[in-house]
């Protein structure tokens, strides 16, 4: 019999796992600028810039790379699509990060390889990371929160500069 | 409206809290409303928030459940503007916290001027002859009245016809199904009434209750019980969600083992329990079971469309034969047994002919449900049934079939057991006995034929959900339009000149005169000529009844839009309008047919209808015993409420009935419960032509996106962007052959009518069939179905046969929607 059930205990190892996974005292959060803001509009907090380059330099449609994002406590994954996605970056448009707590109780959706999916354990919600985390079926009533990522062509560099959508558990995605 | 979507505000510990009903599906899932000043939020400190949470820190899994839809800001009617966060209720026993995808957007669905709903119908409207104008509730209803007088008056009630909502929740409850029923049945007396979602006036479930079988007579806590749930024509997963998450999975991964070593000591085997689902198609509920049970404790009976009448006669014989039934009960407990045997008896070798299930995966079915146990003790087996066969093929001898089957084998009245329809919307009936016969007209029919003078569309929308739904729409736009051109004539007329002129158009010109009483100028109210505007749950206050019959009250906690008012009090208007002119003219007894709707408020029609079930002639799911549930007490059992029928009030408290049946007295007049002899009859002359002659089964229902007729989900993006036209689940060989590819449109086409869909390519699907969404305004699967009905005029819903064809790409669908698996594996 599966399990799935899925435990304070047991998703906040996860959560510390992913964290010392992607060492993330290495990122000095700053204030996004008043002119981002204006550029999104559905967004409206002070979200840290957090070089990603290493991680996007890393992922591939093999390896999805774990971080979190904006702060310790928010795990988040980051894809190679090998397609041109919404809100992808990168030379070929197709490195996406998503958060990977399920926007409808916060269970660790896994990524489905396969369909290039996120599935919820708990209550079996699908989401499309092909097309910014809208829900294919389930419960949840918002799409999984998109991590917004800048890319510079010059330099390769990848940071990400903000979320789009709640992040599960919270009042405000900057807690 | 707000379109951050990165935070919501936090309710202040004074925000007002009151309980609000899900309004969608039969499960009746339990939320708070949390309502305060827009200008005002509370703080992240648990003590300085009405959650009581600490949102200075990241919240764990499964504590809370918050998503900007279940925020927005409304303008009450004193002009002020107020926040509103819809939460689940953790401590309801019926969703243990859970929110669908439906209920979880119940503050979305809620007024705002600059919401996505804005454009709910605020005043009454008349057409004019080229336009729609908003117009006064006096001129409105003076019209109203005055047509539905002179036609009572010179014709008679039959030509007097109504579409009209039966049901709980949002369109529905007591009190309107009570309102609408007593301005229909005794003041109007009409028997030309269909209803909701089907063309006439009759049970999805005449078998079940002619055999003394409610067909609502377990509860959800049962699903927790059994050792095996049998689940026919039915998807849960997506169409009663909570109940499914909250109720079966806990059973299927072996959760509830010590509650049912609890309940049933060592009649347990310890095992996790076994479910057995019949449905043609690979449902994603097929695929959620297999995930959670594992594939060896998932029996998927995947029977050809209309056979499952036969299944259950198979089964049935198999297990008698075996001798697995319980001769006791039977001989004690039920009539007609022998009779109804020697109608049904199938092989199973005949049995798995006609429904395409090997004979040993019927045996292995049989065993799993019936055969005792090692221990001596019968299993306790689970009966949900639902749209599949209720809308199956031939509704009276299928669901007569499975009423046999649980009965035989006693699995009605013990607990862990229970033979229950699933439902689509909350119940909530209470009505004056329905003045008609059985079989009722076929209403849709005789609109067809050109009979009736003017048509009310109450709370519904047969445009979208009826069968042969494209002949319907052309008689009756055709007829509207006498009638709007009759009335575009019509410059500065009283209301009594405009009924005149109404009334010749309908008496000597074949017109139909249409009014929509509703939310929402719908797909109906294209042909209309008068709008009354509704009210739903959160802006009145409402009882409904969900799955196992538990009754709660649905607080009202803002204003409808502009002048709109519940369904109760709009029939109470017209009754009393009516009462009003036949009082002019001295008319004293007709004038007492219309008296007794000096009602206020709501609260006035669930007094009048269902606490007088007990002393009036009043057809109420309540029962007799309805007078002791009042407002205040209901208020008080807060989301929980009671399970109907009430036994009695003691120490403040209501006391309910969890399960109907257990003393094995049934609702008979001998107690009884009565076999019903149901052999299988194949298919009706009209639907066997269809199928021979067309290439596709077109299956239909719902996916969990959308609710109804997406009365509200055609406005917010997150349903309509997931499915802007109607889905088409095709195989994709059959695909490929015809070359479509996910994202195309195409044609659905046969000889009743044609239908656009969008084609959803899906290898879960079976070569030779497809699955069509049911209810979407764009893409109506209706238009394919063919008019047959059983001896009840229940029709065969998802009985269309249909030839498929490319007619071309729009690009934006294709690529902003996803047509990825909606199989969980």
């Amino acid at each position: 019999m599966q399990q799935h059930t899925v435990s304070r205990r047991g998703f906040l190892k996860l959560g510390s796992a992913t964290a010392a996974t992607v060492g993330l005292a290495a990122v000095t959060p700053q204030v996004a600028a008043a002119q981002a803001e204006a550029e999104r509009p559905n967004v409206t907090l002070p979200y840290p810039e957090v070089d990603l380059t290493d991680l996007a330099t890393a992922v591939s449609s093999e390896a999805p790379q774990y971080f979190n994002y904006p702060d310790d406590s928010s795990p988040c994954i980051m894809l190679k699509l090998g397609a041109k996605a919404p809100g992808g970056v990168g030379p070929d448009g197709d490195i996406v990060a998503y958060s990977i707590m399920c926007t409808h109780q916060g269970c660790p959706l896994n990524f489905d390889a396969e369909t290039k999916t996120l599935k919820c354990p708990c209550h079996y919600s699908i989401f499309d990371t092909e097309l910014g985390g809208k829900m294919v079926i389930g419960s949840a009533t918002v799409p999984v929160p998109q991590v917004e990522l800048e890319y510079d062509e010059a330099s390769g560099a990848v940071r990400a500069t903000g979320m789009s959508g709640l992040i599960y558990g919270r009042v405000s995605n900057i807690l | 409206m707000t379109t951050i979507n990165d935070r919501v505000p936090i309710p202040p510990v004074n925000a007002e809290k009151t309980n609000l009903i899900c309004h969608f599906c039969i499960v009746g899932c339990g939320y708070h409303v949390y309502k305060w000043a827009a200008n005002k939020e509370g703080g992240r400190a648990p003590d300085q928030n009405a959650l009581g949470m600490d949102f200075r820190e990241q919240q764990a899994p499964l504590t809370l459940t918050l998503t900007s839809a279940m925020h927005n800001v409304i303008t009450d009617r004193d002009g002020k503007r107020y926040n509103i966060l819809i939460l689940p209720d953790k401590a309801c026993v019926v969703n243990k916290g859970l929110s669908s995808t439906r209920g979880g957007k119940l503050a979305t669905v809620m007024y705002s001027p600059d919401g996505y709903v804005k454009e709910r119908l605020k005043h009454p409207r008349i057409f004019t002859g080229d336009e729609w104008l908003e117009s006064a509730w006096d001129y409105t209803l003076a019209v109203y009245a005055g047509l539905t007088k002179k036609i009572l008056d010179e014709d008679g009630p039959d030509q007097i016809m109504f579409n009209c909502f039966d049901h709980g929740g949002a369109g529905g409850g007591f009190e309107n199904t009570w309102g609408t029923g007593k301005l229909m049945f005794s003041a109007i007396q009409t028997q030309m009434v269909r209803i909701h979602n089907r063309p006439a006036y009759n049970s999805e479930v005449h078998a079940s209750r002619d055999m003394g079988v409610g067909e609502l007579n377990n509860a959800y806590e049962d699903a927790e019980l059994a050792d095996v749930i049998i689940t026919i024509g039915n998807n849960p997963f997506e169409t009663q969600t909570n109940y499914f998450l909250a109720h079966w999975v806990p059973n299927l991964d072996g959760t509830t083992i010590e509650k049912k070593q609890e309940w049933f000591g060592e009649e347990t085997d310890g095992a996790a329990g076994r479910i057995v689902i019949v449905d043609p198609r690979r449902t994603p509920t097929v695929s959620i079971s297999e995930y959670v049970a594992g594939a060896d404790n998932v029996l998927h009976l995947d029977i050809l469309p209309g056979t499952d009448n036969a299944l259950m006669n198979g089964l049935l014989t198999y297990v008698v034969d075996q001798g697995w039934h319980d001769q006791e009960f039977i001989a004690a407990n039920t009539s007609g047994f022998d009779a109804m045997m020697e109608a049904n008896r199938l092989s199973l070798e005949e049995t798995s002919e006609i429904t395409g299930v090997a004979v040993e995966k019927l045996q292995q079915a049989a065993e799993w449900m019936f055969k005792p146990r090692e221990n001596g003790h019968r299993p306790r087996t689970m009966f949900a049934y639902e749209k599949g066969v209720i809308w199956g093929n031939n509704n009276y001898s299928t669901i007569g079939s499975i009423v046999n089957l649980a009965l035989a084998t006693h699995n009605i009245g013990r607990r862990g057991t229970g033979c229950s329809r699933m439902g689509g919307h909350q119940e909530g009936y209470a009505r004056p006995p329905y003045p008609g016969p059985r079989p009722a007209p076929y209403i849709d029919q005789e609109i067809i034929k050109g009979n009736g003078k003017m048509l009310t569309v109450w709370g519904c929308n047969a445009f979208q959900t009826t069968v042969n739904a494209e002949q319907y729409r052309e008689t009756i736009h055709r007829r509207a339009n006498i009638v709007r051109e009759a009335m575009a004539g019509a410059i500065g007329a009283t209301p009594e000149e405009m009924v005149d002129i109404i009334y010749k158009a309908v008496t000597e010109d074949g017109g139909l005169f249409i009014t929509v009483i509703d939310l929402y100028p719908t797909m109906f109210a294209e042909a209309a000529h008068l709008l009354f505007p509704a009210a739903h749950p959160g802006e009145m206050n409402l009882t409904s009844m969900n799955g196992e019959r538990r009754i709660r009250l649905s607080e009202k906690f803002m204003n409808p839009p502009g002048s709109a008012k519940p369904d109760c009090l709009i029939a109470a208007d017209i009754a009393n309008t009516i009462k009003a002119l036949y009082e002019a003219e001295g008319n004293a007894e007709m004038a007492e047919r219309f008296a007794g709707f000096d009602w206020e408020t709501e609260e006035d029609a669930f007094n009048d209808g269902f606490r007088r079930a007990g002393v009036a002639a009043i057809d109420s799911q309540g029962g007799p015993t309805g007078d002791l549930v009042t407002y205040d007490r209901l208020r008080d059992m807060g989301n929980d409420g009671v399970q109907l029928p009430v036994v009695e009030y003691t120490d403040g408290k209501l006391i309910g009935t969890e399960m109907l049946y257990t003393d094995g007295k049934f609702s008979t007049d001998d107690g009884l419960a009565h076999f019903l002899p149901t052999p299988f009859q194949g298919y009706g002359a009209v639907v066997e032509e269809q199928k021979n002659k067309f290439k596709f089964w077109i299956n239909n229902g719902r996916t969990n996106h959308m609710w109804q007729t997406a009365y509200h989900d055609r406005f917010i993006p997150f349903a309509n962007d997931r499915y802007p036209i109607t889905p088409l689940e095709l195989n994709p060989e059959d695909a490929a052959e015809l070359g479509i590819e996910s994202g195309d449109i195409v044609e659905v086409y046969n000889n009743r009518g044609a239908s656009f869909a969008l084609a959803y390519v899906e290898p879960a699907i079976k070569r030779g069939q497809a699955f069509m969404m049911f209810g979407h305004h764009r893409g109506i699967a209706g238009d394919l179905v063919t008019e047959w009905v059983d001896e009840n005029i229940v029709p065969y819903y998802k009985g269309a046969w249909a030839d498929i064809r490319k007619v071309g790409v729009l690009s934006e669908y294709k690529e902003t929607v996803t047509f990825k698996s909606r199989r969980y594996v």
